[in-house]
């Protein structure tokens, strides 16, 4: 027998019922998608999402700031970057929200695309969904929003549509379904709550560790 | 990893009278204590969530065959190859296999306690790869050559001057004058070592905190960002994970996370919280060409079903160490194996046998503060005393343990002579005590010899009992 079989054939001689009875309690649990205890802190409003998203993730090391249209993204891209004194050097993946912005207006900005390259000091990536309980962004990889993108830059960016920002995880599953495929997910999906940090000496927390050293967020007010 | 559970006396010994471990000690454990409250604190719904995650985490065991099949038909559906290890020896093979196929030289590592617990590290680099552990914490240990001495911060007991001179003797490729004498630095000057490492490893290793049956994916939390280095930038990615490690969906894998981090660091999430579903996809530029996860039984299985079970919730946050007096005051080096702490002393009897682990179910104190803080609610009081029956049953307790057993069994099947000898005995206690304290007992040096032992006051319970009845 297989080492799989061995297993498998200890843990059916070990558990009480029948093989079917199991089958069908597995398969009701999986099709329902049901929420457990969801804790009440994220419900509320969009303002009352962004506040404590802004909240928690400032609280980490992480930044927020919020403009008005998809438009003002590139502004508000340039700007943070010249603040952090970071070269006029931006690499994003393929995404078409970001590649439609007015990068005109900021003639300065040289930018690149593809996955992230070790010498990258600042990468933007598009965020699927921002999650408002714990100041969490969630980033799907692939073409349009490389994962290497998320960790090996300086200064990580993510632009954050206010629609997308919402109460608890449990508000995101349905959106990824609706968006991959029930059972189905992207290679790599990363929830991130603030920059790179570790507390392995002496509990002493340092910022960063292997990761990003700032990861800014810009919420998307009307998009 | 040879267990070195039977010196766990010695060892503790030791421990007590290292100055550097105790300040460690001192220093980090009632941090972490400070931290889970405040989380706690902070999210009024926490005890009930440790409820949900105890029932999601019994649901799993109870259908576990079913729930591992689909999570295998998940990973291999997204181009995933799923291994199943009956033991430690097999999981070795299975990973020396593929990281031959691979020609593998240098071998970038996440931080794994099932790693630990099969060896790996020494299995690589037997058979000439170069293993490197990226976690700060791992690294540190792996530099030194030890073993981690707590299942979350693994580098716990060490002091930033250790430090300082283990980066001195081992980064000799760097400036001597170089200045270490802050954390930051320390933290810096890893962080640039290993980053070249990341971009050379031909293998990447994680470990998982939860695989998602409902979608195949395996969970990773770090707050470092090097389990995403280590999956992300070699050609092949293996996880290596236990079968208990299911959860069924993303719902609630939700649950469980909300509870691991703040049982664990006092954090509402980690930083980096990361579910990965196969290797790259046809179109991805980057992420790993191959994707591997083996799937670790080494006793678990024959776990099922027991008095025992409960163990096999564990989510490894590490909270029952840092409120346990026992493991405040030894470290985990103590334990003699991979797993400390009192969860340590459940699981290892466990997996290594009660007979080479038979000093750990009494490394407790019963005060139950482990079940206190458990996420998934684990009885540990309970199942550390199922081990020490099983101790006595297999005529493992010392000589004189069971022969003081013995005669208080006989006392107590006799209540009247049972009165007379416990009336006897207090007022032998109060004869010998000066100042209500006793300096030195026959048959109690063991206890005498580092403290006093309080002095009866001259009558039993059932005497002032008595008394007040009147």
């Amino acid at each position: 027998m297989s080492a799989r079989e061995t297993i498998l054939a200890r843990i059916r001689s070990r558990l009480p019922g029948t093989e079917a009875a199991r089958r069908d309690a597995v398969e009701l649990h999986l099709a329902a998608h049901g929420a457990n205890l969801v804790p009440l802190r994220g419900l509320g409003d969009g303002d009352h999402r962004l506040s404590l998203f802004t909240r928690l993730m400032t609280g980490v090391g992480g930044s927020v700031e919020t403009v008005e249209t998809l438009a003002d993204v590139v502004q508000a891209v340039a700007a943070h970057m010249a603040a952090a004194g970071l070269p006029p050097s931006l690499r994003k993946g393929a995404d078409t929200t970001l590649a439609h912005l007015p990068w005109h207006r900021a003639p300065g900005l040289t930018l690149l695309s593809g996955p992230a390259d070790p010498a990258d000091h600042t990468t933007l990536s598009l965020a699927f969904a921002g999650v408002a309980e714990s100041g969490t962004v969630l980033l799907l990889s692939g073409p349009d929003n490389p994962a290497t993108l998320n960790f090996l830059p300086e200064l990580h960016m993510v632009v954050l549509p206010a629609s997308r920002l919402v109460s608890c995880y449990e508000d995101v599953w349905p959106l990824l379904r609706a968006s991959q495929g029930d059972g189905l997910m992207p290679s790599t999906l990363n929830m991130i709550s603030g920059p790179s940090r570790t507390a392995d000496i002496e509990q002493t927390i340092v910022r960063p560790a292997h990761g990003p050293r700032d990861l800014h967020v810009i919420i998307v007010v009307g998009a | 990893m040879q267990p070195e559970t039977a010196r766990f006396k010695e060892l503790s010994r030791a421990a007590l009278a290292n100055d550097q471990l105790q300040r460690s000690m001192v220093a980090t454990g009632p941090q972490f204590v400070l931290k889970r409250a405040k989380a706690r604190a902070a999210l009024p719904e926490f005890d009930d969530l440790r409820n949900a995650a105890r029932d999601i985490k019994n649901h799993v065991l109870a259908h576990l065959d079913v729930y591992l099949e689909k999570f295998e038909a998940r990973v291999q559906a997204a181009g995933g190859h799923v291994h199943w290890a009956e033991t430690a020896e097999e999981a070795r093979a299975i990973i020396l296999n593929i990281c031959a196929a691979k020609k593998a030289r240098l071998i970038t590592k996440g931080k794994s306690m099932v790693s630990e617990e099969v060896g790996l590290n020494e299995a690589l680099e037997g058979a000439g790869h170069t293993p490197v552990e990226t976690d700060l914490g791992e690294y540190l240990i792996q530099i030194r050559n030890e073993r981690p001495s707590h299942i979350i911060a693994p580098a716990v007991h060490l002091r930033r001057e250790q430090i300082e001179a283990d980066f001195r003797r081992v980064h000799t490729d760097l400036d001597p004058a170089r200045d270490l004498s802050h954390i930051p630095a320390l933290v810096e000057e890893a962080r640039r070592v290993l980053r070249q490492n990341y971009l050379d490893a031909d293998v990447g290793i994680t470990g998982a905190n939860f695989l998602v049956a409902g979608t195949g994916s395996a969970i990773i939390v770090t707050n470092e960002g090097n389990g995403d280095l280590t999956r992300l930038m070699p050609e092949t990615h293996i996880v290596i994970t236990s079968i208990e490690k299911i959860v069924p969906t993303l719902e609630d894998a939700s649950t469980l996370l909300r509870v691991l981090a703040r049982s664990a660091t006092g954090q509402d999430i980690s930083t980096y919280t990361t579910l990965m579903t196969g290797p790259r996809r046809a179109a991805d530029p980057d992420g790993p060409e191959e994707f591997h996860i083996v799937l670790l039984d080494n006793g678990r299985s024959q776990v099922l079903g027991t008095e025992f079970q409960d163990m096999l919730r564990c989510i490894r946050c590490g909270a029952c160490l840092n409120h346990c007096p026992v493991y405040q005051a030894v470290g985990g080096h103590a334990y003699g194996w991979v797993y400390p702490g009192p969860i340590g002393s459940v699981v290892t009897p466990a997996l290594i046998g009660i007979e080479n682990a038979a000093n750990l179910p009494n490394a407790s104190t019963f005060c139950g503060r482990c079940e206190d803080v458990c996420p998934v609610r684990i009885p540990l009081p309970r199942l550390l005393r199922h081990w020490r029956e099983r101790e006595f049953e297999q005529h493992l307790t010392p000589r004189t343990v069971r022969s003081g057993l013995g005669a208080w069994a006989f006392l107590a099947k006799r209540p009247k002579l049972y009165g007379l000898a416990m009336r006897l005995a207090a007022r032998f206690l109060n004869w010998r005590g000066r100042a209500g304290r006793i300096a030195s007992l026959p048959l109690a040096r063991g206890w005498t010899r580092t403290r006093d032992l309080p002095a009866a006051q001259g009558k039993t319970f059932t005497e002032l009992w008595r008394e007040r009845q009147k």
